[in-house]
């Protein structure tokens, strides 16, 4: 009974722990850059299938590639807001105007980026065996390697969260979500900022997508299912809230892990249920105002 | 004079409007197959494209629900198709979107901005799972085999619904329904205050628009021969015609219409001409049609045409 209770708690966080990383990043880039990015997670896929290339072709290490794909997302994702978004965000009327122009436009990035992926990489599953050794915790067996992604996902969150707590650039970001027009008259040069966010926030998805790799088998097509993940934790956490986000991701595991457990073909349709009885109950999510 | 003028110029109006349904009625007697079968589904994506306009246009909430509507009409046409005759079948897909709708509506429509997005996209998700669970788990098997229509009935009931939904939304346009939903699109307390009963009337245009799309999924799922969740709940059905309605352009009641039956177009040949970079292509006009044009094609003509005639008067 215990190892079966805590078979279920360590999956769910063992989980958790990516769909908390991606959920940030989506997180900052709706609540600061006011983009809900459908095309979150083929950055993701972009981080998962760079680290695959690198490991197969050159042999580096995955944890090393964390250093490679982070920036190379970071960059895209940072160049699209400059070029594509800034521009929305200056010809839109209004607030909502921009939120609902770029949610399409980002919906066309999804196809632009999973088709060139597509065209790059072909269309099949791929995958790659690093650090599977088993490990005994307590009398529930884990991989290795899910383990480590895990202790990855909690230090990068903990860093990214004492950036933008601590230094100059967090800062600004933090006062571009609260009020970006009074931030950008004390001196915080806005488009940059949110094109920073916009970046930083692909920067996770590609975090999340190099950590991924590592335990699950990889597809051109596996974007999608984890932008819907994200945006259902962001809800839960509250839309915009980046500590909420965090939370939210290790929740969303665990009731996937238990959901899962009796039945596994209910673990996606819980998740909704979840979603659509918060959106209707409490908009705000957890940890929202 | 004016009188005359307006007269003449609103009866050559009606006439075109009149020529242009006489050609379509009459298309399938002398074009080719392939001509019906693209008209067909171009008619599909106009009709999905202007009920999703008839809410989301005046009222800025973005539905991200179309999927699910016309899903509902799938699976209705799917498990009555052999049961029903063809009309009931549509009628009952319609009415099935149309009280979900109402459901749905009745619970969200409070919820304002991106969060009715979110919400309504999610709906699509959680029909889907959760049908695709009953059919793995509860009945053992994925999918259902529907019964065959061939394409000209096709076509002619795609019309019919096209000529109805056009007529509605004018009608609503031009009604004191259509009013009320501009008001709440610009200001919705104020639009309370004034005697609007806000929810009523989100609600009951919502599931107005959800019949549209349940009648068109309930014609539509005849011509696939074989229909599971991920095939009818596909959330690019709810993509798409917001793509499409802002291609066209929003502040006519013609701009849906000419946005879904140009992308629609589009696709089809990207298809043909270019079947393995067909989505990227489609990915970049998506993207480049947001970009430039804000207020759609129709919008784009309109403005063209204001700096035409500005030249003009400037001229003399």
């Amino acid at each position: 009974m215990i190892v079966t209770i805590l078979n279920i708690v360590i999956a769910g966080l063992l989980m958790g722990g990516i769909y908390a990383l991606i959920a940030v990043g989506f997180s900052l880039q709706y609540g600061v850059a006011r983009v809900l990015n459908v095309s979150h997670g083929e950055f993701m896929m972009l981080g998962a299938f760079i680290t695959w290339m690198l490991y197969t072709a050159f042999g580096v290490n995955p944890l090393v590639s964390l250093a490679i794909c982070g920036p190379i997302t970071l960059i895209i994702g940072f160049l699209l807001h400059r070029t594509l978004l800034t521009r929305l965000r200056s010809s839109s009327a209004s607030l909502a105007a921009f939120e609902g122009k770029s949610m399409l436009a980002s919906f066309g990035l999804l196809f632009i980026i999973q088709n060139i992926a597509i065209l790059i990489w072909g269309n099949a599953v791929k995958g790659y065996t690093y650090l599977d050794s088993s490990v005994n915790i307590g009398g529930a067996i884990f991989a290795a390697n899910r383990l480590v992604t895990l202790g990855f996902a909690m230090v990068i969150g903990f860093v990214f969260y004492l950036f933008l707590a601590r230094t100059r650039l967090g800062k600004a970001i933090r006062a571009a979500a609260q009020d970006p027009g009074t931030a950008g008259l004390m001196g915080v040069n806005i488009d940059q900022v949110l094109a920073i966010c916009f970046g930083l926030g692909a920067l996770m998805a590609g975090f999340g997508g190099a950590l991924m790799s590592m335990c699950f088998s990889i597809q051109p097509t596996m974007g999608f299912q984890f932008t819907v993940i994200a945006i259902i934790v962001v809800v839960l956490g509250g839309l915009g809230s980046i500590p909420g986000s965090f939370i939210g991701g290790f929740v969303l595991g665990l009731v996937g892990s238990i959901v899962s457990h009796w039945q596994p073909a209910l673990s996606l349709a819980a998740y909704y249920m979840l979603f659509i009885v918060l959106l209707i109950v409490k908009p705000t999510g957890i940890l929202g105002k | 004079m004016d009188i005359v003028r307006v007269f003449s110029k609103r009866s050559f109006l009606l006439g075109s409007l009149l020529l242009i349904l006489i050609l379509l009625a009459t298309s399938p007697l002398y074009s080719p197959r392939y001509t019906v079968v693209l008209l067909s589904s171009i008619f599909m994506y106009v009709v999905i494209t202007v009920s999703w306009a008839i809410f989301s246009g005046p009222t800025g909430y973005i539905s991200l629900a179309p999927a699910a509507f016309f899903g509902v009409g799938i699976y209705t046409s799917a498990i009555l198709g052999k049961a029903l005759p063809l009309p009931a079948v549509i009628g009952i897909g319609g009415l099935a979107s149309f009280c979900l709708a109402l459901l749905v509506g009745a619970l969200t429509l409070r919820l304002r901005g991106i969060y009715f997005a979110i919400f309504t996209f999610g709906l699509v998700e959680f029909i889907r799972h959760l049908l695709l669970f009953w059919e793995c788990t509860v009945m053992g098997r994925r999918g259902r085999i529907v019964i065959i229509v061939d394409n000209t009935t096709v076509y002619y009931l795609m019309l019919i619904i096209f000529v109805i939904l056009m007529l509605t939304t004018y009608l609503i346009r031009r009604s004191k329904l259509g009013l009320a939903l501009q008001s709440i699109g610009q200001e919705e307390d104020a639009a309370a205050h004034a005697g609007v009963n806000v929810t009523m009337v989100k609600a009951i245009t919502f599931a107005i628009s959800a019949f549209f799309m349940g009648a068109t999924g309930a014609v539509m799922a005849t011509k696939w021969t074989y229909i599971d969740p991920y095939i009818a709940f596909n959330p690019l059905y709810s993509f798409m015609p917001v793509l499409m309605a802002i291609f066209g352009g929003m502040g006519q009641l013609y701009g849906p219409v000419i946005g879904a039956a140009i992308f629609t177009y589009l696709e089809e040949f990207l298809i043909t001409r270019f079947p393995y970079h067909y989505m990227l292509i489609f990915g970049i006009i998506m993207v480049v049609a947001i970009l430039y044009l804000p207020d759609g094609l129709v919008g784009l003509v309109q403005e063209l045409r204001r700096r035409i005639s500005g030249a003009r008067y400037a001229d003399t």
